[in-house]
């Protein structure tokens, strides 16, 4: 978990710059933090299973947050097979979406560790869907894009529908991808919240898939280019 | 007030001269680190003398008070003494009116009590107000109550969370709907699709979708156990009456966040006081108290039986009930709440006045459709539409245009009661076609701010000096309050100078009601009738909607002015207010 200590050093003292505003003054706004999962899940596949999560961290107030996300999936008993650590400052730059720029690392086991810069835009877009776009630059660029739905079956039942999709811009053999054949996540997870919105256990499906040359050149090393798996988890936001 | 400042060096020069020392008595509260129990949950709170029971400051008008503050908490703290006219100095806003009660601090408060009437007291600090530190003020008139009661009975309204106000802020901040299980599920839509057919309720889904705003956004918080006079419904408040009395109610909302629609079932209420100054009675049979607003109200139970007294949130997500009763350990009945309103178009007027012309075609939003029963647009002010400085561009807009073209999608009365046209009951002062117009539950009289009239004006009528508009402003997801797109921290203060009469203008440019506090000096609702409209310390502003207040600026210093929604006020929708010149 090295790049969790990473995250740790470099959140803790910019953090702490957040921190003179924390004492409340008649009608200034607070500084405020939020923790919030979006995966922590079992993942019951075919073949193997694993363990995934997906962690959000803020601090700040309404004109600039400073933000740790962390992504990731381990088999069971086995290696980080996804490890993605992201540190970055997010302000807003329209009514419903933040800008941010930041830095990202994805360091999983028994692949080369992959250092980016990031920019890109999050927010809420029409209809109410929950959307974040970015461009990972290093060597190895790569475009992404999230687009999630909460569908309130009733106001604790939630039906919620994600899509991830990352597109690379250039080839990286030693991580089996090629420019253009992007690889995709599909989720459909029944929340139920449980205690509040602090714990909110649920079930689902996650499926993922390579396409394009990036899927030839797993095929041609005898990898999978598609894993579906059940999913049980349980959401928390503190 | 004015003529209480003339008078009183004179009183204090002739009793020196007699050698009669001026009567001052002397109060002592604590300010206490309280356990809260509400019979559904326990918290840790802070209360007045050590109990989550709200304390009553009985005082005499004339007299003049010293009050100790003993600060046994292990934070500042400080308390406002909402509506009362005073010294600035006196208070009790840290930053504003002095530098706050430090922990394990006394500190003595010393003000001459130039008022009568039903007043309450709240910390000013942090979320202290929500998480308890609320008490009553009443102060006997000289010469009397202008309509006297047998009995008299301090009903206190709160909303008690079981999450801290600290805690509940952070989580609004963090997702505004953090609260809200009132929202619009698949079920709604499967039910507004058998009702409307589906085309229209998916329709209106959309509008409300391209807009990212909820019908439903009533109570920013909900999941609260309101209170009167810190005990649930099942502690039961009990006020005594013989029958044939007649009981005065001084109900006061202390909440953070909740307007209460309040009634006593069976009785008729005659409202004799808004926020301490006497009205000219009026019989109702319920009414909506905003946050920190005051109404003293009188009923005579006729009968030797429990009543209920009722306070049902206004967005329907919680009620409590208190009893009248002729003898202890009775229990008045609990009623049915009634149904979830819901947010129409016409609650989002002064979102979109606020745009700039080019963001939208107004013609779209056939207007005309709302029309059909003949109401009342006068109210409906657009002149906001001038301000680019504030920037909805980033609102998708062309979802409205679309539905515009088609009736069914934007049939903003649709399902709910058409309101009439003016003299609509307590209609006037919300926008046109508002899904938050209250109606009464026995379907008779709904106080509304025009059936206030002030029973003696407090000030000569005079044309105001100058206008100042205030726009109320926000940002629903992210939880962002201002005035004029202007948080505090970021604001000038607004300055007024003694002696001007100053008209303000507020635009409520967000979808939620505000109530508006202005410290130190009274505000005056115009609701037409000159010199006898109503003399209050807090007006509610529904949305979409455009109201006028004045105010004689009559007392030097600094003030504080907000929206007594402890979370907006804590968001940024508040400023200082500095009166200039005067006598010092």
């Amino acid at each position: 978990m090295k790049t969790l200590s990473l995250g740790t050093a470099l959140g803790v003292p910019l953090a702490l710059s957040f921190a003179s505003a924390a004492m409340a003054e008649v009608g200034v706004s607070p500084t405020v933090w939020s923790v919030r999962t979006d995966t922590l899940e079992y993942r019951m596949g075919a073949e193997e299973n694993s363990f995934a999560w997906g962690v959000e961290a803020w601090i700040g107030n309404d004109e600039l947050r400073l933000v740790w996300k962390s992504e990731g999936a381990k088999t069971e008993g086995g290696d980080f097979e996804e490890m993605n650590n992201q540190i970055r400052l997010q302000m807003p730059i329209t009514e419903f979406f933040d800008g941010f720029i930041g830095g990202a690392a994805s360091t999983p086991d028994g692949a080369p560790d992959r250092y980016y810069g990031t920019i890109g835009v999050t927010g809420l877009a029409p209809q109410w869907f929950e959307v974040e776009a970015a461009l990972y630059l290093s060597n190895h660029p790569y475009l992404n894009a999230e687009v999630e739905y909460e569908g309130l079956l009733t106001n604790r039942l939630i039906l919620t529908p994600s899509i991830e999709v990352s597109l690379p811009l250039a080839d990286d053999p030693e991580r089996e991808i090629a420019a253009g054949g992007a690889s995709a996540a599909f989720g459909l997870r029944l929340s139920y919240d449980l205690i509040g919105r602090s714990v909110s256990p649920y079930i689902g499906v996650n499926y993922e898939r390579a396409f394009g040359e990036t899927a030839d050149i797993r095929r041609g090393h005898g990898h999978d280019i598609e894993e579906l798996t059940g999913v049980f988890g349980v959401n928390v936001m503190f | 007030m004015k003529h209480t400042n003339f008078l009183r060096p004179l009183a204090v020069v002739l009793g020196l001269a007699l050698g009669v020392p001026a009567q001052a008595d002397t109060y002592n509260i604590t300010v206490d680190k309280v356990r809260i129990d509400t019979g559904m949950f326990k918290k840790n709170g802070i209360g007045y003398n050590g109990s989550q029971t709200p304390s009553i400051l009985h005082f005499q008008e004339g007299e003049d008070v010293v009050i100790r503050v003993k600060n046994n908490l292990r934070e500042s703290t400080s308390i406002h003494w909402h509506g009362l006219i005073l010294p600035f100095q006196q208070d009790g806003v840290p930053g504003i009116s002095f530098d706050g009660i430090k922990p394990g601090e006394t500190f003595t408060y010393r003000f001459p009590i130039e008022q009568a009437g039903t007043y309450w007291f709240h910390s000013h600090s942090g979320f202290q107000e929500p998480d308890g530190a609320y008490g009553a003020i009443v102060i006997s008139p000289k010469g009397g109550e202008a309509v006297p009661a047998d009995r008299d009975y301090v009903v206190q309204f709160t909303d008690k969370h079981p999450h801290s106000g600290a805690r509940v802020f952070r989580n609004l901040k963090a997702s505004a709907d953090y609260y809200n299980r009132a929202q619009r599920t698949a079920q709604d839509l499967i039910e507004d699709a058998g009702a409307e057919g589906l085309k229209a309720a998916l329709q209106d889904r959309k509008m409300w979708g391209a807009m990212r705003m909820m019908p439903t956004d009533i109570e920013d918080v909900q999941g609260f156990t309101p209170l009167i006079n810190g005990a649930s419904t099942q502690q039961n408040w009990t006020g005594i009456f013989k029958p044939g009395e007649k009981v005065r109610l001084r109900l006061i909302n202390s909440s953070a966040t909740t307007y209460f629609d309040v009634r006593v079932p069976g009785l008729k209420m005659t409202v004799v006081q808004a926020d301490g100054n006497d009205v000219k009675p009026v019989a109702v049979d319920e009414l909506r108290i905003a946050v920190a607003e005051t109404y003293d109200v009188i009923v005579q139970p006729r009968e030797a039986k429990a009543y209920s007294i009722i306070g049902e949130s206004a967005g329907r997500t919680a009620m409590v009930r208190g009893t009248l009763a002729p003898s202890q350990g009775m229990v008045g009945p609990i009623y049915k709440m009634r149904p979830e309103p819901l947010l129409t178009m016409a609650d989002m007027g002064g979102m979109m006045s606020g745009m700039e012309h080019s963001g939208m075609d107004r013609a779209g939003m056939d207007m005309s459709g709302m029309d059909h029963s003949g109401m009342d647009m006068s109210g409906f002010d657009m002149s906001g539409m001038d301000h680019s400085g504030h920037d909805m561009s980033s609102m998708e807009m062309s979802g409205m245009d679309q539905s515009g073209t088609d009736t069914g999608g934007m049939d903003m009365t649709s399902g709910l009661p058409v309101v009439p046209a003016e003299g609509a009951k307590g209609a006037a002062f919300y926008a046109p076609g508002s899904g938050l117009i209250p109606t009464a539950a026995n379907g008779g009289k709904f106080l509304g701010y025009e059936n206030l009239a002030a029973r003696k004006p407090l000030y000569r009528d005079r044309p105001a000096t100058r206008e100042i508009e205030i726009r109320l402003t926000g940002n629903m997801e992210r939880y962002i309050w201002s005035i004029d797109g202007v948080k505090y921290e970021d604001a000038d203060p607004i300055r007024l100078k003694y002696g001007e009469r100053v008209r303000f203008k507020f635009v409520n440019e967000t979808m939620m009601a505000h109530p508006m506090h202005l410290h130190g000096m009274w505000t005056i609702i115009d609701t037409g009738k000159g010199p006898y409209d109503p003399v209050k310390h807090t007006v509610s502003v529904a949305p979409g909607t455009t109201l006028y207040t004045e105010t004689e600026v009559d007392a030097p210093g600094q003030w504080a002015f907000h929206c007594h929604l402890s979370y907006h006020m804590a968001g940024g929708m508040f400023r200082k207010v500095i009166v200039e010149g005067g006598p010092s």
